[in-house]
């Protein structure tokens, strides 16, 4: 009976955080993503032709490491004996994704880029097994990295 | 030292190739921390202590692939990428690769 209690606590306080956090986390994200959509983060290699300024690079990266509340990993479990779509996951994915892209912006938007070349996003699992379930996802690491290109002095000889 | 995870230095000219340079670490999470993250785990949300920590350690493997490369005499690694596996339970191993040149 008492496991049962503690079963519906941990459920309700995983729904009422988990819901609370990831509405302010999208609300934020949406807020940003405003602020930055002038800088365009693109997955082509090859640099812009510019002749007139002098381009220097640099690597620049966002990560972050994001975890599921109790709650919904305890609906995913659930939805996993029928398969399906994972609503529950793909959410907290898609929050993960656009948050280390949102790092990676605000890193290149420091540096005064006007382009980020070769934007490439890498997802990893973290903590696999130490949640309570063997194979249960628990907290993810999504990492974002790109070139930045800034433009800085006007160039004096024509190498090209 | 110029990294770029593209094939060139843009408005540069590659002069010389030295090949394959890389850097790893492997990290193992605090208890402590460990703790705290499970608990995270009922709530949701970020762990900003492991986002601090990871990205703390990529970049020291990314400063070892810089040290390997300065030994080589570059001044520039191309073409840089970034992986993450687990080796053990509760231990990760970040490695960075490139390819190290020199650049005018």
């Amino acid at each position: 009976m008492s496991e049962i209690i503690i079963l519906v606590c941990l459920l309700t306080l995983g729904y009422y955080f988990g819901q609370r956090a990831e509405t302010k986390h999208y609300k934020s994200i949406i807020e940003r993503e405003n602020q930055l959509i002038k800088l365009p983060l693109v997955t082509l290699k090859t640099p812009p032709a510019i002749n007139q300024y002098e381009v220097n690079s640099a690597l620049v990266s966002g990560s972050v490491v994001i975890s599921i509340d109790f709650f919904k990993q305890f609906i995913a479990s659930l939805k996993m004996l029928f398969g399906g779509r994972l609503t529950t996951y793909e959410s907290l994915l898609d929050r993960a994704r656009r948050e280390a892209l949102l790092r990676l912006r605000e890193q290149a938007k420091i540096r005064n880029a006007f382009v980020v070349l070769n934007t490439r996003i890498e997802t990893a699992s973290i903590s696999k097994s130490s949640g309570r379930r063997e194979g249960s996802i628990g907290s993810i690491e999504v990492i974002a990295y790109g070139t930045a290109l800034t433009m800085t002095s006007r160039r004096r000889h024509n190498t090209r | 030292m110029i990294l770029t995870n593209i094939e060139q230095v843009p408005g540069r000219k590659i002069l010389q190739h030295y090949g394959l340079v890389q850097g790893n670490t492997i990290r193992a999470k605090h208890v402590g921390k460990d703790i705290l993250a499970s608990i995270k785990n009922i709530f949701g949300g970020e762990l900003s202590a492991y986002t601090e920590l990871l990205s703390e350690s990529r970049k020291e493997a990314t400063d070892r692939m810089i040290q390997q490369a300065e030994a080589m005499g570059a001044n520039a690694i191309v073409n840089v990428r970034y992986s993450t596996s687990s080796v053990a339970q509760g231990a990760a191993e970040l490695y960075a690769y490139g390819t190290a040149i020199r650049v005018e």
